[in-house]
């Protein structure tokens, strides 16, 4: 397959960006969009070009470290997976696709297409957490979980912190990976006892590092690569009005 | 408390409560709007109305109507001004993430019924209040059946008050859910029923309002 790539390049992060057209030639349909690029790469190397910089890790869709907003989608166009697992083969032969970084005033560009997202550091630093004294690992059972809250917990807890849902959101708000966070901790027992505090914490770091305001449009549902739940969003809400007004 | 208002989601709560309390109002405006229909020379309406200017309840209620509105437009502004700072480099693409089509212009059709509202105003709680001059064919200040009837003859009034209900709707399309999700009830079983519920009040509110000219319009 044959493709023309609108990527955007830029040199720092105070430099300014533009768009570079590149083309690719003979890429496998079954070749991954991060693999399509490397061959890119390749070919720029030997041309004694840079090397377009892109984030990526695992490469098996769960690390969270591959971004990319292709063709005005986070992760691309495909649902439930992250960039790393979206292949050639979801596009048509000789498309142009464009590539962008995340967009958000908390996100900004290092480098090309890598941003920085150490915003969401900050959040989990601010209370994603809970305080125990290491020890000897406690026995599985030690605490009993009911089977629902178990399962909803470990839905929330499937967050990568990829920051789609920031990317994708109108407002650049980072409402679903906090809620995720919180939902993930307040609904098991070990959570409970930060609960307050953790709710607190938390979204006054978000509001504080500039990310904007949800709308309940739900683009970052649409577009999160574990399918994440609005309904955080609102149990996040539940847990904020407890801890902020009683 | 100043740190909860502050916060995101604090402000969002504000928008909410708000929102549904004004969505609460529309629906005893539209009743006693529909009450021009009767085929009685408009005097159960003018008796409506006379209850709604002269009630010491209704004057205090007054009070929060015009404060929620005030506080809905306010807040609604800070959080867009904030919306819009988050993203300050835009994207080339635009975004084809599959979305509630209405979420997306709530400031937008917002706007538009700000505009409405002071249209609105113009013609009717100025002139009760004396601060415009009463329209001809409406013998006194609180002759509100007569102003009706005499702006709705006009066909231009009555579309431009249809279209304006018809981005109401838009607004309340996604406000109801919306306002939900915000003050934290989502559920499995009630959530589909409040989107519903939603929907069918962002469909029926605007179109017993917008009746009301058409029929004035072309059946009077």
């Amino acid at each position: 397959m044959d493709f023309t790539l609108k990527i955007w390049r830029q040199e720092n992060a105070k430099a300014k960006g533009r768009f570079e057209t590149y083309h690719v030639t003979n890429i496998s349909p079954d070749c991954s969009f991060l693999e399509m690029l490397d061959q890119l790469n390749e070919q720029l190397i030997q041309q004694k070009q840079m090397p377009i910089c892109f984030d990526h890790d695992c490469r098996e869709g769960i690390c969270g470290m591959c971004s990319l907003y292709i063709n005005g989608r986070p992760h691309g166009n495909d649902t439930g997976v992250t960039t790393c697992q979206l292949h050639m083969r979801r596009f048509k032969d000789g498309e142009t696709i464009w590539i962008e970084p995340w967009r958000a005033k908390a996100f900004p560009v290092i480098r090309d297409l890598v941003v920085d997202r150490s915003a969401f550091d900050k959040i989990i630093q601010a209370g994603g957490y809970i305080s125990v004294s290491t020890g000897g690992v406690p026995d599985a059972n030690a605490i009993p979980i009911p089977k629902e809250k178990a399962e909803l917990a470990m839905d929330a807890a499937q967050c990568i912190g990829c920051g789609a849902c920031v990317a994708a959101c109108k407002n650049a708000s980072a409402m679903l990976f906090v809620a995720a966070k919180v939902s993930h901790l307040a609904l098991l027992p070990q959570g409970q006892v930060e609960a307050k505090r953790r709710v607190k914490a938390m979204v006054a770091k978000m509001d504080e590092l500039g990310f904007g305001n949800c709308t309940n449009t739900g683009a970052c549902e649409a577009e999160c690569p574990k399918e994440i739940k609005i309904t955080n969003i609102a149990r996040m809400n539940r847990e904020f009005y407890k801890a902020s007004l009683t | 408390m100043a740190k909860f208002f502050n916060s995101s989601i604090g402000k969002k709560l504000m928008m909410a409560l708000m929102g549904l309390f004004l969505a609460v109002f529309l629906v005893v405006h539209l009743s006693i709007n529909l009450l021009v229909l009767k085929n009685d020379g408009g005097e159960s309406y003018q008796k409506a109305v006379e209850f709604m200017t002269s009630n010491v309840l209704i004057k205090i209620m007054e009070v929060f109507l015009f404060g929620s509105f005030a506080l809905h437009i306010i807040y609604g502004i800070i959080l867009q001004i904030q919306n819009w700072l988050a993203r300050p480099v835009r994207y080339v693409k635009t975004n084809h993430s599959q979305t509630s089509f209405f979420s997306k212009y709530m400031i937008h059709t917002g706007l538009i019924i700000f505009i409405f509202l002071i249209i609105h105003f113009m013609n009717f709680y100025f002139v009760k209040l004396g601060w415009v001059a009463i329209p001809e064919g409406a013998t006194h200040r609180h002759d509100f059946y007569n102003m009706v009837i005499n702006l709705f003859k006009n066909p231009f009034y009555s579309w431009l008050y249809i279209i304006f209900m018809v981005l109401m709707g838009f607004h309340l399309h996604h406000a109801i859910q919306s306002a939900f999700q915000t003050m934290g009830w989502n559920h499995p079983i009630y959530t589909p029923i409040v989107k519903f519920i939603g929907v069918a009040y962002a469909i029926l509110i605007p179109l017993g309002f917008a009746f009301i000219p058409f029929y004035v319009l072309y059946f009077f």
